[in-house]
C-alpha cells in the first residue's frame, strides 16, 4: 500500500460541526437511556415515583432551570422537561434539532446515508413530540427507538466514513460527551441510593443498581465479570473499564486515540493543549484503583472528572475551532515547513 | 377503492403538449411511457409518488417555509411524470446553446475591454452605461482561458406555435441542477423497467463535468488544484444545492469567514491551519463577493479576494461582472450579438422583445399594455413586472407612467401559451404549463447538460412556475440517438 498524505486537512467550521453534531445524537441518547431505565424501574416499583424522577433532573445539571418552569418533579414534567421542551436546550428534541442543524452545514462532508439516518431520526422525534404526551407502552418503545436511532446513526456513520480526521472529530465528540453522561449518572444514583443505610445489600438496593448498570447497557457485561452487584464493584466498572465503551476510561482511552490521530502526532507524546490534557486524564485513570476513589469521595473524583472533561473540551475549541486572525498565516506555513 | 390514474380521459385542449400530439396520440419518445402508466394497477401511480414524496423529505431535499413557527420544511414538489425530449429536438437546442453561450462570452470580454460592439454602432452606449449589473471593477479583467460563463441555466420556452424560445440568460449563480440530478434518482427507482426501456440519456455525470471545468481554471503549474464551493449559508435557500455539488464532488464547501487573504493568495482555515485555495465556485452574487470592492456591508465575502482574483492568483466561476448579460434590455441585443461576433445566424430565436428605450417599440408597448408582459430590466423572480391580460386598468397606467419615467429600464414580450406536459393533480392527470433550464458548462469546450430541470406550474392555468408561487418540477428525459449513452436504471449514489 502506498503512503499518502495520511491525513487531509478540514476546515475548522466543518470539524466543528461534526463534533458538535456527534455529541448531540450522543446526548439524546443518554437522555433516553436515563428515561428508560427510570420508566423500567417504576415498573418494579410503582409506589412514591417522584422520587424516582429527581435524580433525573439533578443529571442534567439544569435543576435550576427545571423548578423555574416546572416546580416539582412528577412524572410528566420531567418527561416533558427531557423530551419535548423546545426551550430547554439539552431535551431529546433540542438534542437532535441542534445535531441535525451542525449536520445541514456539513451534509457534504459526512456521507449520505448518515444524513439521511440524522434526518429520519429527527422527523421521528418530532413527529412524536407533535402527537403529543406518550402513555403506557408507547412511552416505553419510544425511547427505545430513540436508543436505536442513535445506535444506527453511530453504526452508519462507522461504516460509511473514512477514518479521517472527520471521523476521528465526531468519535471525539461522543466519546466525550459519553464519559460525561456516564459519571453523571453514577454520581447522582451513589448520592440518592447510598444514604440509604439500611438499603445496602437487599434486594432493592441490587434493583436500583442495576438500573444503573442498565441505562448504559452495562448491566449483562458487568454480570459477566462480576456475578454479584456490590457498590465498589459498580464503581469500579463504570470508571475504570478499559474494555466496556460506556465506561469512563475507555471513552477517554479512544478520545486520546482519536486526538492523537487527528494532529499525527505518537500516542503517549503531546502537541498540544488537548493531547496534553486527555493523555494526563487517561493515565491516571489507567492508574488509579477503586479503593482510592471510594476513600477521597466518589462525588469529589467524579466532579474533578466533569472539570477535566470540560477543559478538555474548551481546549479542542481553541486548538481546532477558533478562527484564527489572518495575521498568523504567514507563522503556520513557516511552522508547516520545519514538520 | 383507490383511483385508476391514467392517460385515457386526457385532454391537451389546443395547447402545445410535450407528451401527446394534437390528435392526442402520444409522441414517439412518449408511447412507452403512456402504455407503461395506463397499464399499472390502480392505485400504484398513487402510491408510487407518495413513496417518492417520503423519499425527498428523507434525503433533507427541502426548502423552509419562512414566517411559519414550526420551521417547517417542505419538498419541493415533484411530479412523476417525466417531460421527453426527442433526440432531433434536443439536438437543435444543445446546438442553438452552444452557440449563445459562445457568443456571450465574446460579449462579456468585448465589454470589459474595447467594447467594439458599441463602437460599431450595434449595442447603443446608453444602453450598456445604464445597466445596473455592469460591473466597473471588471474593466480589463482578463479572467483564465478567457472563460467568463462558466455555468449558465437558460430558460427556454416553447410557445403555442411548438417552436423553443429563449426567456432568459441566468450568467449569474442559476440554481436547480441538484433537483435535476435527484429527480432524476427518484424516478429511476421509481420506474426501473419504463426508464431503461426509453432510452434515456444520462444526467449522472453532471459534477465530474463541474469539477473538470473548475480545475480548466486552475494555474498551470499547480498540480491537484484545491477547488473549493462558496456558499453564502445554510440560510439560503440553494443551501441544499451547494452542498450537494460540494459532496457530489469531492471539494469543501465554504463560507466567507472560512476564507481569508493574505500575501497575495487565498486560504481556508483548518484544523490543520491555513490552506492555499485555487478555484472558488462562488454561489454568492458579485456584491457581496468581497466588501473592498463591491458592497462595503457584507458580511458574506472575503476582502481582498477581488484583488487575488485581477493577479491570476486565484479562479473565480463565474467571473464577476457576468450579471450585465442577465439584464433584460442587453438580452434583446443577443441574436445581433450572435451575428456579430460569430457571423452566425441565431439558431434558437428571443422571445420577441420590444425594447422601450427605442420610440417606435415603446409607443407599440403603451398602446398595447392589455396584452403584453411588460418586464423591468434588472429584476427576476417575477419582480417589477406587468402580465398585461390579468392587470387592471389602474397596474396598466401605473406602468405607462413607469415605462415614460425610465423607458431604458423596461421591455415587453407577447403572452406566450406556454406548452403543457400532463401532470398528476389529485387522483387525475391534467396538462399543466412548463418551461425548461438546461445548464451549459464552458471548460475546455461547451458542454450541454441533456435535458435540464422542466418546472412545472401545478395551479391550474397559471404560468407561473417558480417555487416560491405553487412551482413543481419534473424529471426530464433526452431521448438518445443510436450512438449514445443511455442512463443505467441502477445507478448508486
Amino acid at each position: 500500500m502506498t503512503l499518502e498524505k495520511a491525513s487531509f486537512a478540514m476546515l475548522s467550521r466543518v470539524a466543528e460541526s461534526i463534533y458538535w453534531m456527534a455529541r448531540y445524537v450522543e446526548r439524546a441518547e443518554n437522555t433516553a437511556r436515563f428515561i428508560d431505565v427510570t420508566l423500567n424501574v417504576i415498573l418494579d416499583q410503582p409506589e412514591n415515583t417522584n422520587q424516582q424522577w429527581d435524580p433525573l433532573v439533578q443529571t442534567t445539571g439544569d435543576v435550576e432551570f427545571f423548578r423555574e418552569h416546572y416546580g416539582d418533579s412528577t412524572p410528566e414534567n420531567v418527561l416533558r422537561f427531557l423530551t419535548f421542551d423546545a426551550e430547554y436546550p439539552n431535551s431529546i428534541l433540542s438534542s437532535l434539532n441542534a445535531a441535525r442543524e451542525n449536520a445541514r452545514t456539513v451534509r457534504e462532508a459526512i456521507s449520505s446515508e448518515a444524513w439521511e439516518q440524522l434526518n429520519s431520526f429527527y422527523h421521528f422525534v418530532k413527529r412524536a413530540a407533535s402527537n403529543g404526551r406518550l402513555n403506557g407502552p408507547a412511552q416505553i418503545d419510544f425511547y427505545q427507538e430513540v436508543k436505536q436511532h442513535s445506535h444506527l446513526f453511530n453504526g452508519i456513520l462507522d461504516a460509511t466514513l473514512p477514518r479521517g480526521k472527520g471521523w476521528h472529530f465526531a468519535n471525539l465528540g461522543r466519546l466525550l460527551e459519553r464519559a460525561d453522561k456516564t459519571s453523571r449518572i453514577l454520581d447522582v444514583k451513589y448520592f440518592t441510593l447510598l444514604p440509604n443505610a439500611y438499603d445496602v445489600g437487599t434486594t432493592l438496593d441490587d434493583l436500583q443498581w442495576s438500573a444503573v448498570l442498565r441505562s448504559v447497557s452495562a448491566f449483562e457485561a458487568f454480570r459477566k465479570r462480576y456475578h454479584t452487584i456490590t457498590v465498589h464493584r459498580v464503581v469500579e466498572f463504570l470508571v475504570l473499564d478499559g474494555r466496556f465503551p460506556r465506561a469512563i476510561s475507555f471513552c477517554v482511552n479512544w478520545a486520546n486515540d482519536s486526538v492523537h490521530q487527528i494532529v499525527g502526532s505518537p500516542l503517549g507524546a503531546y502537541r498540544n493543549e488537548p493531547e496534553q490534557r486527555l493523555g494526563r486524564l487517561r493515565a491516571e485513570l489507567v492508574y488509579a484503583d477503586v479503593d482510592s476513589i471510594i476513600n477521597r469521595g466518589l462525588h469529589e473524583v467524579v466532579d474533578d472528572l466533569q472539570r477535566q472533561l470540560n477543559d478538555v473540551g474548551s481546549a479542542i475549541h481553541e486548538t481546532f475551532f477558533a478562527m484564527r486572525p489572518v495575521e498568523q498565516i504567514q507563522a503556520t506555513q513557516v511552522q508547516q515547513q520545519y514538520q | 377503492m383507490p383511483q385508476d390514474i391514467t392517460f385515457h380521459d386526457y385532454q391537451t385542449e389546443d395547447y402545445y403538449d410535450e407528451l401527446f400530439d394534437a390528435q392526442g396520440r402520444p409522441r414517439p419518445g412518449a408511447v412507452l411511457l403512456a402504455e407503461k402508466i395506463n397499464s399499472l394497477p390502480p392505485g400504484e401511480l398513487a402510491q408510487r409518488r407518495d413513496e417518492i414524496d417520503r423519499a425527498l423529505l428523507r434525503m433533507g431535499i427541502t426548502f423552509t417555509v419562512y414566517g411559519d413557527d414550526e420551521g417547517t420544511e417542505k419538498i419541493f414538489p415533484f411530479d412523476v411524470i417525466p417531460r421527453i425530449i426527442e433526440a432531433y429536438e434536443w439536438n437543435h437546442i444543445e446546438a442553438g446553446l452552444k452557440q449563445r453561450i459562445a457568443a456571450l462570452n465574446l460579449f462579456l470580454n468585448d465589454i470589459y475591454h474595447d467594447q467594439q460592439i458599441v463602437h460599431e454602432g450595434i449595442l447603443p452606449a446608453d444602453l450598456l452605461e445604464k445597466a445596473k449589473s455592469y460591473r466597473r471593477q471588471c474593466e480589463g479583467l482578463s479572467p483564465p482561458r478567457g472563460i467568463w460563463c462558466h455555468i449558465t441555466g437558460t430558460d427556454l420556452v416553447r410557445g403555442g406555435d411548438g417552436a423553443i424560445y429563449v426567456l432568459e440568460d441566468n450568467l449569474r449563480c442559476p440554481s436547480g441542477v441538484s433537483y435535476v440530478l435527484q429527480n432524476r434518482l427518484v424516478m429511476k427507482r421509481s420506474f426501473p423497467q419504463v426508464f431503461e426501456a426509453s432510452r434515456v440519456r444520462p444526467v449522472i455525470d453532471y459534477p465530474s463535468r463541474l469539477y473538470q471545468t473548475l480545475t480548466h481554471l486552475a494555474r498551470e503549474h499547480v498540480g491537484e488544484p484545491t477547488v473549493v464551493v462558496l456558499t453564502p449559508g445554510i440560510y439560503n435557500s440553494a443551501y441544499y444545492e451547494h452542498s450537494f455539488l460540494a459532496q457530489q464532488m469531492g471539494v469543501e464547501l465554504v463560507e466567507g469567514r472560512d476564507l481569508a487573504v493574505k500575501d497575495g493568495f487565498v486560504y481556508m482555515r483548518t484544523t490543520d491551519g491555513f490552506e492555499r485555495v485555487d478555484v472558488i465556485y462562488r454561489r454568492i452574487d458579485d456584491d457581496f463577493i468581497d466588501p473592498q470592492a463591491f458592497r462595503k456591508d457584507s458580511m458574506l465575502g472575503v476582502p481582498g479576494l477581488m484583488d487575488v482574483y485581477r493577479r491570476g492568483r486565484v479562479a473565480l466561476a463565474n467571473a464577476p461582472g457576468t450579471g450585465v448579460a442577465d439584464d433584460k434590455v442587453i438580452y434583446a441585443f443577443v441574436p445581433e450579438m450572435i451575428r456579430y461576433y460569430l457571423n452566425e445566424e441565431p439558431i434558437l430565436p428571443n422571445v420577441p422583445t420590444y425594447v422601450c428605450s427605442r420610440e417606435e417599440d415603446r409607443n407599440y408597448v403603451l398602446a398595447n399594455l392589455d396584452k403584453l408582459v411588460v418586464k423591468a430590466a434588472n429584476e427576476a423572480g417575477g419582480y417589477g413586472m406587468l402580465v398585461g391580460p390579468h392587470s387592471t386598468k389602474e397596474q396598466q397606467y401605473e406602468f405607462a407612467r413607469l415605462i415614460a419615467n425610465d423607458p431604458r429600464n423596461y421591455i415587453a414580450q407577447p403572452t406566450l401559451a406556454l406548452s403543457r406536459v400532463p401532470t398528476v393533480v389529485g387522483d387525475k392527470i391534467e396538462g399543466r404549463h412548463v418551461d425548461l433550464r438546461p445548464y451549459i458548462l464552458y471548460g475546455e469546450d461547451i458542454w450541454v447538460l441533456p435535458g435540464g430541470l422542466t418546472r412545472v406550474a401545478l395551479k391550474k392555468g397559471s404560468l407561473v412556475v417558480n417555487s416560491s408561487q405553487g412551482g413543481g418540477s419534473k424529471d426530464t428525459w433526452v431521448v438518445a440517438m443510436n450512438e449514445q449513452q443511455i442512463a443505467e436504471s441502477e445507478t448508486p449514489l
